[in-house]
């Protein structure tokens, strides 16, 4: 703060300096002058460093946020569905067989129908084959799923007439509402005929054909049609993986460090698990998977893709992390803390659990975010024992085959179909955000618990 | 029995191995304990293997778990050489069921499978796959033989004044010293060599040096004497690619690469069919031997660089995991794979009708390898 009020104090002794240049004193007044440069370039290069890190953190979000935007939206289209009564006609009675046999129907079938209805002028193999691609093929599963959820849709009054149902539209008709089509191009050129672009015009005319909010991006898991792809299933991954983690790589991570910091005898044994710890810290985590492929799948015969064995893999690789920054959190409680409580007649194992880990705790808590935030980010470990995978299940327990949030975007970033694009980025930005709230929950926590000396 | 002696042993080992308190030793003994017993019975089919192949068998497993009450098979893209070894590393539970691959199995890898009792294997040709090299709509479209791709990418090319009768093949060989395509074939336009391409590990690449490379280098005339004399060099010689800066290596992302070439309209790239098809209005795929990469060419194999896709299945694993003769009936299905088929609008190039039936009664009979 002085630094940066002096400049002006030495321009009022501009003066002085006039009038007599060699005087000891103008000396003093230049060498001051040059300082106080000196200490302005400083404080501006450190202020340019982060504006810099700021402004690359906004581009990086800009661009994302950019990409992903249209993600969030999908395209649907209205039909109007003559639910088939023949197919219906012979229901069984019992609950669970009718239910069974509702779901056994045919809807592709009704579905096509419809877009004929729509479209008769499409008659030939070849045009009635793009007219039925226009709808996802996702499509005979949301009626199938529309009719479950209400079966009296099957009765007398609504099966007689055709109703109208929203359906998901095939990636490249969204793409096309999109504007990601380019209509100048010759048809040749482009991923949808001409005779399909007036098809679309002609729905968006009746509008039949509207963008809703992509709530299957959110309730979905993996899929190789665009549309129907969502992140679910890799955010329930990511966190069955990390659950294990923490699960493991805290408690453990944390007695290590207490007992490394406040127990252990100074001998050489210590010395080397102390070196062992630091450089197990710089370790690639490549080889982490490695490790977990020769130990927990080949040795113990843990499944492959499973969260269970992720978890474990990343736990190792938190560790020294965990244990690094809690020997530092449990170094900075004062001695004094531990002089009084041994001086009231606590144990060491007392004066430690009731004094001295609680408040090395929001130090501890930082070092196991900046561990998990690395774990939630990390592919390559998982790559080796298979979590790297095309999984379309979304998981429910640890052992469930699961991929995790990074090696979604990995994939998607690598699939030939263009719609790919946005949702790679829009899942950048989720993890982005959990990043975000983990990060969020961890300060508002350590602001509350911390304390000062 | 098995499962709990295997429990007993994770649980020795980890307290061995570990200096956790006996407390956390347990907890992690009995989920893996647990996990081990869930890895006895697996409920899902297990598909591992190349990354040209996983576009399309990804579609197909998606179809089937949405269509029948089996679970979706899970797919790992592991190349094709990582992916046999999976598949070769023994029968059971632990082991995948099929695996994919962008060349025929080789003999040395039968070899691997069998030693390991893997040794009832069908297999099932899918279909065909171009590779392609392509640029930027922005530019003109190049029409290159094999013979020129030898001689722009290689890492040695003969010395354009050498005299064949003078000496020994050590003074045939030069660095390569093509700089622009107009000295390569005077026919190409004078812009600088730069070709973004696969890196080594990559099953595209391998394809590309064997039907490209190789085949241009034989066609290059003071060569033939080497290939008699020295089979040895001439393989390098054939399969080496430049490392000077012309042939960039552009990773696994073809779509990144894809976007490179959009940005630098000089650059050409050489990637699978499937990304060519999905970005026609952006790039054009060179004409190899005067042949277009277009589908019906690549299907009659009149486009040179084309090969072939296998998916191979572990006949012991029938019995074991449920739904497997389903998904091969899947995979071989009219519907699937036929010309009309799901997997050409993705742009795996369809097999002649009579190579479709005679690998489809293979998997249809299970019909095993004979080796």
């Amino acid at each position: 703060m002085s630094g940066l009020r002096a400049p002006s104090a030495a321009r009022a002794g501009a003066d002085a300096v006039k009038a007599n240049r060699s005087s000891p004193e103008s000396l003093i007044r230049k060498s001051l002058r040059a300082r106080y440069r000196r200490e302005r370039r400083f404080y501006q290069t450190g202020v340019a460093a982060i504006a810099m890190g700021v402004l690359f953190l906004l581009w990086l979000l800009g661009v994302s946020a950019h990409q992903a935007s249209s993600a969030f939206f999908q395209t649907y289209i209205a039909l109007d569905i003559q639910l088939d009564a023949t197919q219906f006609a012979s229901l069984p009675l019992a609950a669970d067989e009718r239910r069974q046999a509702i779901a056994d129907a045919n809807y592709n079938k009704m579905i096509k129908a419809s877009l004929r209805a729509t479209f008769p002028a499409a008659s030939s193999r070849q045009d009635k084959r793009r007219l039925y691609q226009l709808v996802s093929d996702s499509a005979e599963y949301m009626l199938r799923d529309a009719v479950l959820r209400n079966p009296d849709l099957l009765k007398p009054p609504s099966v007689q007439a055709p109703r109208r149902f929203w359906v998901l539209a095939d990636d490249e008709v969204d793409m096309f509402m999109k504007g990601y089509i380019d209509r100048a191009q010759p048809e040749a050129n482009r991923r949808l005929s001409d005779q399909s672009i007036a098809w679309i015009e002609h729905l968006r005319a009746q509008q039949r054909i509207e963008k809703r909010f992509n709530r299957p991006f959110f309730t979905a898991g993996d899929s190789r049609d665009a549309e129907q792809s969502g992140i679910l299933a890799a955010t329930l991954g990511s966190f069955f993986t990390l659950a294990v983690t923490m699960l493991l790589a805290l408690p453990v991570g944390i007695a290590a460090a207490v007992y490394l910091q406040e127990f252990a005898p100074k001998n050489k044994l210590v010395d080397v698990v102390e070196v062992n710890i630091n450089n197990l810290a710089a370790v690639p985590s490549i080889i982490f998977g490695l490790l977990g492929l020769a130990v927990l799948i080949n040795f113990f015969g843990l499944p492959r893709s499973v969260p269970l064995v992720g978890g474990i893999v990343l736990a190792l690789m938190t560790l020294p992390t965990i244990i690094i920054s809690s020997r530092a959190a449990l170094a900075a409680v004062p001695p004094r803390i531990r002089q009084a409580a041994l001086g009231v007649g606590a144990s060491g194992v007392q004066t430690v659990v009731h004094h001295v880990l609680p408040l090395a705790l929001p130090g501890i808590l930082t070092g196991a975010i900046i561990g998990l935030a690395r774990a939630l980010g990390e592919t390559a470990p998982l790559l080796a024992i298979g979590m790297v995978a095309f999984i379309v299940d979304v998981p429910s327990a640890p052992t469930d085959p699961a991929t995790a949030l990074p090696v979604q975007i990995y994939l998607w970033a690598d699939s030939p179909e263009r719609a790919f694009v946005e949702r790679t980025s829009a899942a950048i930005l989720v993890l982005l955000a959990l990043l975000a709230v983990i990060n969020g929950l961890v300060a508002v926590f350590r602001n509350k618990m911390e304390t000062r000396w | 029995m098995f499962m709990s002696m295997n429990s007993i042993s994770v649980i020795v080992h980890a307290a061995l191995l570990t200096n956790l308190r006996l407390a956390s030793a347990a907890v992690l003994a009995i989920t893996i304990g647990m996990a081990a017993a869930n890895a006895q019975a697996r409920d899902h089919i297990r598909i591992v293997g190349s990354s040209t192949v996983y576009p399309f068998v990804t579609v197909v497993a998606e179809k089937f778990g949405k269509s029948t009450n089996f679970r979706t098979p899970i797919i790992e893209a592991t190349g094709s050489g990582g992916g046999l070894k999976l598949f070769c590393a023994g029968v059971g539970a632990a082991h995948a069921d099929f695996a994919n691959t962008s060349r025929r199995i080789k003999k040395s890898e039968l070899e691997k499978c069998k030693q390991h009792g893997v040794t009832d294997i069908i297999e099932i040709k899918i279909g065909y796959d171009g590779i392609v090299l392509a640029n930027s709509k922005a530019a003109p479209r190049f029409s290159l033989t094999r013979k020129d791709i030898f001689r722009a990418l290689a890492k040695q090319t003969p010395k354009p004044n050498f005299n064949s009768n003078a000496s020994g093949g050590g003074e045939l060989l030069a660095r390569n010293a093509y700089v622009t395509w107009a000295e390569v074939n005077a026919a190409l336009p004078a812009d600088k060599i730069e070709v973004l391409g696969p890196p080594p590990t990559s099953g595209t690449r391998d394809a590309f040096v064997e039907l490209a490379m190789e085949e241009g280098c034989s066609q290059v005339e003071s060569l033939h004497s080497m290939r008699e004399t020295e089979p040895a060099t001439y393989k390098v010689v054939c399969h080496q690619i430049r490392e000077d800066g012309a042939f960039i290596e552009a990773g696994e992302n073809d779509n990144l690469l894809v976007r490179k070439l959009v940005k630098n309209p000089k650059a050409l790239g050489i990637f699978g069919f499937s990304f060519l098809d999905q970005n026609t209005d952006v790039v054009q795929g060179s004409l190899v031997d005067g042949v277009p990469p277009e589908f019906e060419n690549i299907a009659d194999g009149s486009y040179p660089i084309s090969r072939p896709l296998y998916v191979y299945a572990k006949a012991a694993h029938l019995r074991l995991i449920p739904g497997m003769a389903e998904l091969m009936a899947e995979l071989t299905d009219e519907d699937t794979w036929g010309d009309e088929g799901y997997l050409a609008e993705r742009g795996l190039i369809p097999m002649p009708p009579a190579e479709r039936a005679a690998f489809r009664a293979a998997a249809q009979q299970q019909t095993t390898m004979q080796f």
